[in-house]
């Protein structure tokens, strides 16, 4: 059995995961009937609507012939990895960690941080080009965001102002 | 005449100076962040929509109003520069205006496209006036199972015409609907796929969604391909303003496809996307004057036409949504998420209850696209400029943006793990060829929908044939289906996926 169509060959698979997923979380749940329909009914009837696609559209990976086999191509783990990294980071320096008793850095830490870790996903890194980059960015967002809009957010580490 | 009435009571709502200033800065920075190549309608109104958080309703709205058309002239702009549709409706304007610009006619093409869409949009504006009135009546008919039904119509409707595998853009509602259900169940009180998380049981946020799946999946994606593969604008823009053989062109170009794309934007589905294609088809059948430059090599006409067409359809797009309630593509889909943060429930509702709201909004879209045009045609220079940003310093940019703004929504970090888990939920759909606009309009739709379907089977004992025994309920399921027969016939499947393919 040779896969005519990879993208459409995961995509399948992958809508049938999900389906079925959900289509199980939702059997946990009071189903009821049309009349009365419980939490459970609509996301029921999507839920096996969608492992029911996905298992056509894995069919046709198989059967339908495509050109060039539509490979799904090389994951791109560099940037997938320090973009992620970047946000989470980011996520940390806002909110902290208080599981790990890490303290709110703030918005300025923040800024810093996620400019540096997701400029290492790009192929040219300069670090001079970067600290400007986020120089300037922590000023425009600062300025924006906590002194135009007056959003609310720990703008330095907690440890500094108390 | 109500019309004039209504109208005047719009303007005299959006034509203080403080809401025109708001529309003046929704244009500018939907423009703004709109321009920049790889980041689309969708992605630049979700990142926008934070900053209208602190206005009130109607304010909110017009500045939401002017972010969107901002956006999508961003859109349109790369589109011509270079060579980046920034959404499906201006996948056609790419085909000549991207000659144009290569020709150093950018200008003109940019000029066209304004003025286009510009008349369009008075158009359109007239007509959304017109119709809003005796279509809510009509929607005040509706029941549930009409409600229900209409939507299908809808999510079928702007997915056949999207391009790609039409199942596979089935299968992506089918999964829009079922996170729009995560969350506490409004009906039953029980928390539904919450896997115990207490951030889940208001659900995943929209905003959350957009910027995850059409902002970090973006970013990841273009940062994977090597420098050179990412177009780079290079060519200069000589002046400004279309000649005088170019109006001429345009001109009748410019009334066809606001006729068309009027009259086609009013249908549910993704009326923009149909209306600038068939503008564009029409155009190509259209005999060519003397001396014209053939289509696909840099003709002004294929550059107006398709640009008047989408922005006339996404004007009389806003009938659906302000009549029924109902959005008819994925930035729409935005729109009723940004009303609900300001708690208007958009539907036939909001006019009675709210006229000024809804009048203003009218008037506004008008603004809108005044405001684009007094803006944008003298600016024109200053986007270019942002095009030469090189993208290694665009993105961190944009990825900030998105972090703050979904933090700023709820005050939450867990909303920031979301969007980065989304980031690489759109980074691979990009790669198994799926699109997520569906996805997010099932996203929005989902809960509605349920509630419908849960309303009509209780009036009909469980009985699922009311869809169908119901005239206008099963004419709309009709509509649907022929629909899906139409693009599945095999001649015209063949000639979609040239349209799509073209050149």
């Amino acid at each position: 059995m040779i896969v005519k169509s990879q993208k459409d060959f995961y995509s399948g698979l992958m809508f049938m995961a999900v389906g079925v997923a959900f289509a199980w979380g939702a059997s946990g749940q009071r189903v009821g009937d049309g009349a009365n329909m419980g939490p459970g009914y609509f996301p029921l009837i999507l839920g096996t609507l969608l492992a029911i696609l996905g298992g056509v559209i894995l069919l046709n990976s198989l059967l339908l012939k495509t050109e060039d086999g539509e490979k799904v191509g090389r994951i791109a783990w560099k940037p997938l990895v320090f973009i992620i990294a970047a946000n989470l980071i980011f996520g940390v320096a806002v909110g902290g960690l208080p599981s790990l008793n890490i303290p709110p850095m703030g918005l300025i830490v923040g800024v810093y941080a996620l400019t540096f870790i997701a400029s290492l996903a790009s192929e040219e890194f300069n670090f001079k080009a970067v600290a400007v980059l986020a120089t300037v960015l922590a000023i425009i967002n600062y300025l924006a965001f906590v002194v135009l809009l007056n959003l609310q957010f720990p703008v330095w580490p907690t440890f500094i102002t108390g | 005449m109500d019309l004039i009435t209504n109208l005047s009571l719009g303007f005299s709502v959006a034509f203080t100076l403080t809401n025109l200033l708001y529309a003046f800065v929704g244009c500018l920075l939907g423009t703004l962040i709109g321009v920049l190549p790889g980041i689309g309608p969708v992605a630049t109104i979700a990142m926008l929509l934070p900053t209208t958080y602190a206005l009130p309703p109607v304010s909110a709205l017009i500045m939401l109003a002017g972010i969107y058309y901002g956006a999508q002239y961003g859109g349109s702009t790369t589109a011509i520069l270079v060579n980046l549709p920034g959404e499906a409706s201006s996948v056609v304007t790419v085909i000549d205006g991207y000659q144009m610009a290569r020709q150093g006619r950018a200008g003109p093409a940019l000029a066209a496209a304004g003025l286009g869409s510009f008349a369009a949009g008075c158009v359109g504006t007239l007509l959304l006036a017109a119709f809003a009135i005796p279509l809510t009546e009509v929607a005040f008919k509706f029941g549930p199972a009409e409600y229900f039904s209409l939507m299908i119509l809808g999510l079928i409707g702007a997915v056949v015409l999207a391009s790609g595998s039409l199942i596979k853009a089935v299968a992506m509602i089918l999964l829009g609907l079922l996170m729009g259900t995560m969350g506490t169940d409004l009906n039953s009180g029980s928390e539904r796929f919450t896997m115990g998380i207490p951030e889940l049981t208001d659900g995943v946020g929209f905003i959350v969604i957009a910027m995850g799946l059409f902002g970090y999946g973006e970013i990841i994606n273009n940062l994977s391909k090597h420098a050179s593969e990412r177009t780079v604008f290079s060519t200069s823009v000589k002046g400004l303003m279309p000649t005088k053989e170019d109006f001429r062109n345009m001109l009748p170009a410019v009334l066809r496809g606001t006729t068309l794309g009027s009259v086609l934007g009013i249908l549910p589905g993704g009326g923009a996307v149909m209306a600038s294609f068939a503008a564009y088809t029409l155009e190509k059948k259209t005999k060519l004057r003397p001396g014209e430059v053939p289509f696909g090599k840099g003709n002004i006409r294929g550059v107006a036409a398709p640009e008047a067409a989408n922005n006339a359809a996404s004007q009389t797009s806003f009938i659906p949504l302000l009549t029924l309630g109902i959005p008819p593509n994925a930035v729409m889909a935005l729109m009723v998420g940004a009303m609900t943060i300001h708690n208007i429930q958009p539907g036939p509702q909001v006019m009675t209850s709210d006229p000024t709201l809804f009048w203003g909004l009218i008037a506004s879209m008008w603004i809108g696209n005044l405001m684009l045009v007094i803006l944008n045609l003298p600016l024109i220079g200053v986007w270019i400029k942002l095009l030469t940003v090189p993208y290694r310093w665009l993105f961190p940019a944009i990825m900030l943006f998105c972090a703050i703004g979904v933090y700023s929504t709820n005050n939450t970090t867990f909303d920031i793990w979301t969007v980065g888990i989304l980031g690489v939920i759109g980074y691979l759909f990009i790669k198994l060829g799926l699109e997520s606009a569906p996805l997010l309009l099932g996203y929005i739709l989902g809960p509605m929908m349920e509630e419908y379907l849960r309303r009509a089977l209780l009036l009909s004992r469980g009985d699922w044939s009311i869809f169908v025994t119901r005239g206008l309920s099963a004419s709309l399921l009709a509509i649907a289906v022929i629909l899906i027969v139409i693009v599945t016939l095999p001649a015209i499947k063949k000639k979609r996926e040239e349209t799509f393919v073209e050149d």
